[in-house]
């Protein structure tokens, strides 16, 4: 089963965490560690971190099909930061890995506790279906 | 006769493949069903060769299952269109393969590289089809290195095949103004291969190792088939004199580490010398280009066993040499560096001023980046933090992320200090 975990912290506006050297380094080191571990325990699909929400336009097609770019609002609440694919044996094992994402360590190692989204990744049809 | 299959035979496979491409797109004057045929041929001795061992003439066993693939190939198209005869003959006829194992041409690698780099193509296309037709890795192994689904490679791959019928370049050694021309793009190509390995611009890896291996032995098989050529042995130069600081390069959490800060004792001699080496006989040649170029920083920054030792006026005045030879804002930044270790940063600064009206760089972190790190020598690290914090808001590449982000971190708590 395919799972995809969401991390939504950023805000437009915020720019980069001003931590101290230290939390800094533990927080990147935790993830470097958690991605570590993903891909040698064989779950990890895909992870990818997001640019920051400055460079992200929203876009729409206008009635000629041309794009039509718009900046994206500060006052939108939440943006992706980042996501996980895994690949797991159940429900269960997506929401651990979850959790231990969202305990990453923030200022003072303090863990962050941030939100994170799980969904299912939709499958093939099944196989009586073919 | 065979030989047992052992570590050196993946080596010999690769090695091989691109003659044997080049000798049957030459027989066939189809490049892109040769490129096809190859492949199977390929596949075939890897799955044969480990256990039947390695035949004693593999070169032309490789050739002859191409060439019987090509020859059906030929045959059903035959069949199904049912064609005149003229061209079933001309299949019969055609020379065994003993007659063209002697006719064998060193420059059909050449034409190979000349044809994968052509300038039809989008460098994206010419960098898989280079590793592919040249360089003998499978599609699996090229869409594994680029992390992207095999499918999608081997579509890439079909597309710029594609894309060299449609151009109707046939298959022949270019003339040399024709090679004159192609040249830059095959080594910009090669290039780009390597610095995709070194300095990958997705995801969190920083080297894909195998990548700049790969470029590296690419480029030596170009320097053995244009020896003549300095470009050719800059470039060559260039790679080693990079790929020399490797394992200083990233921390024990791949973490970057930047040039004054590495442990100058994990570079790599062997890398170092050959690539001064290289260079010094290009140099001795006369002309001077942009590899060359960059090859020779590269060798001031190697030859330095601290950082405080390094020739910066030496560096300052490549950088001016460069920025005639072939300007681009990217090089103004880098001379910018320069001039600030020689004149000091608020002239690098200066220089930087002229970049901010210049809208190919225009919101590129790199800016940002190269100005923070001046605006810190300075002693301005108000400024500095700030523009450290707009680069790492603006780069893609994580590992470059974190190392600026670290930066400003670092300069907040000396503010405090």
């Amino acid at each position: 089963m395919k799972y995809i975990l969401m991390m939504n912290t950023m805000r437009a506006g915020q720019g980069v965490p001003q931590w101290d050297q230290k939390d800094l380094q533990a927080h990147i080191a935790f993830m470097i560690g958690l991605n570590k571990g993903l891909r040698q325990s064989g779950e990890l699909v895909s992870a990818e971190g997001l640019s920051f929400p400055d460079q992200a336009k929203l876009v729409r097609a206008g009635t000629d099909g041309v794009p039509i770019t718009d900046g994206v609002f500060p006052e939108s609440k939440e943006f992706l930061a980042g996501y996980w694919i895994v690949d797991v044996d159940s429900p269960e094992r997506a929401y651990a890995i979850a959790a231990k994402v969202s305990a990453a360590p923030g200022p003072g190692g303090t863990p962050l506790n941030m939100p994170i989204e799980v969904r299912p990744i939709m499958s093939g049809p099944p196989p009586e279906m073919l | 006769m065979t030989k047992p299959w052992d570590a050196t035979s993946e080596h010999l496979l690769r090695e091989l493949a691109p003659q044997v491409l080049g000798s049957v797109a030459r027989r066939f004057r189809d490049f892109s069903s040769a490129e096809d045929a190859v492949q199977e041929a390929m596949i075939a001795a890897f799955t044969q060769w480990p256990q039947e061992g390695v035949p004693e003439n593999p070169r032309g066993w490789l050739i002859q299952v191409a060439s019987r693939r090509m020859t059906d190939q030929v045959r059903s198209e035959i069949a199904r269109r049912q064609r005149e005869t003229a061209v079933a003959k001309d299949v019969e006829t055609m020379a065994p393969v003993d007659e063209i194992e002697s006719d064998m041409d060193p420059d059909d690698t050449l034409i190979l590289l000349f044809m994968c780099c052509h300038p039809a193509l989008t460098s994206s296309s010419a960098i898989a089809l280079t590793l592919r037709a040249v360089g003998g890795l499978t599609t699996a192994e090229i869409a594994n290195a680029f992390l992207v689904p095999e499918a999608t490679m081997a579509q890439r791959i079909s597309r710029a095949k594609q894309s060299i019928k449609a151009s109707g370049v046939p298959f022949r050694l270019p003339s040399p103004q024709e090679r004159a021309e192609r040249l830059p793009a095959a080594l910009h190509v090669l290039y780009l291969i390597f610095n995709e390995g070194y300095a990958s611009s997705i995801g969190a890896h920083l080297q894909r190792l195998d990548l700049a291996r790969e470029a590296i032995r690419l480029t030596r098989g170009a320097k053995a088939l244009l020896p003549e050529d300095g470009e050719v042995a800059g470039l060559l130069a260039l790679m080693l004199l990079t790929d020399a600081r490797r394992a200083a390069r990233t921390g024990p959490d791949e973490e970057l580490i930047s040039l004054d800060k590495q442990d100058r004792t994990l570079w790599d001699r062997a890398e170092i010398s050959e690539g001064i080496e290289l260079l010094t006989a290009a140099l001795s040649k006369g002309s001077v280009g942009l590899y060359q170029l960059q090859a020779a920083i590269a060798a001031v920054h190697d030859e330095a066993a601290r950082a405080e030792d390094t020739d910066w006026p030496q560096i300052l005045a490549l950088y001016e040499l460069l920025k005639r030879v072939s300007p681009s804002p990217m090089v103004t930044l880098n001379h910018a560096i320069a001039a600030a270790m020689v004149h000091g940063p608020s002239k690098g600064l200066e220089l930087l001023r002229t970049l901010d009206t210049d809208a190919r760089l225009a919101g590129h972190y790199r800016l940002d980046a190269v100005r923070a790190h001046l605006l810190e020598m300075v002693g301005d690290y108000e400024s500095a933090i700030k523009h450290y914090r707009i680069a790492a808001s603006r780069t893609t590449s994580i590992p470059e992320q974190n190392y600026l982000m670290t930066q400003a971190a670092c300069l907040a708590e000396r503010k405090l200090s």
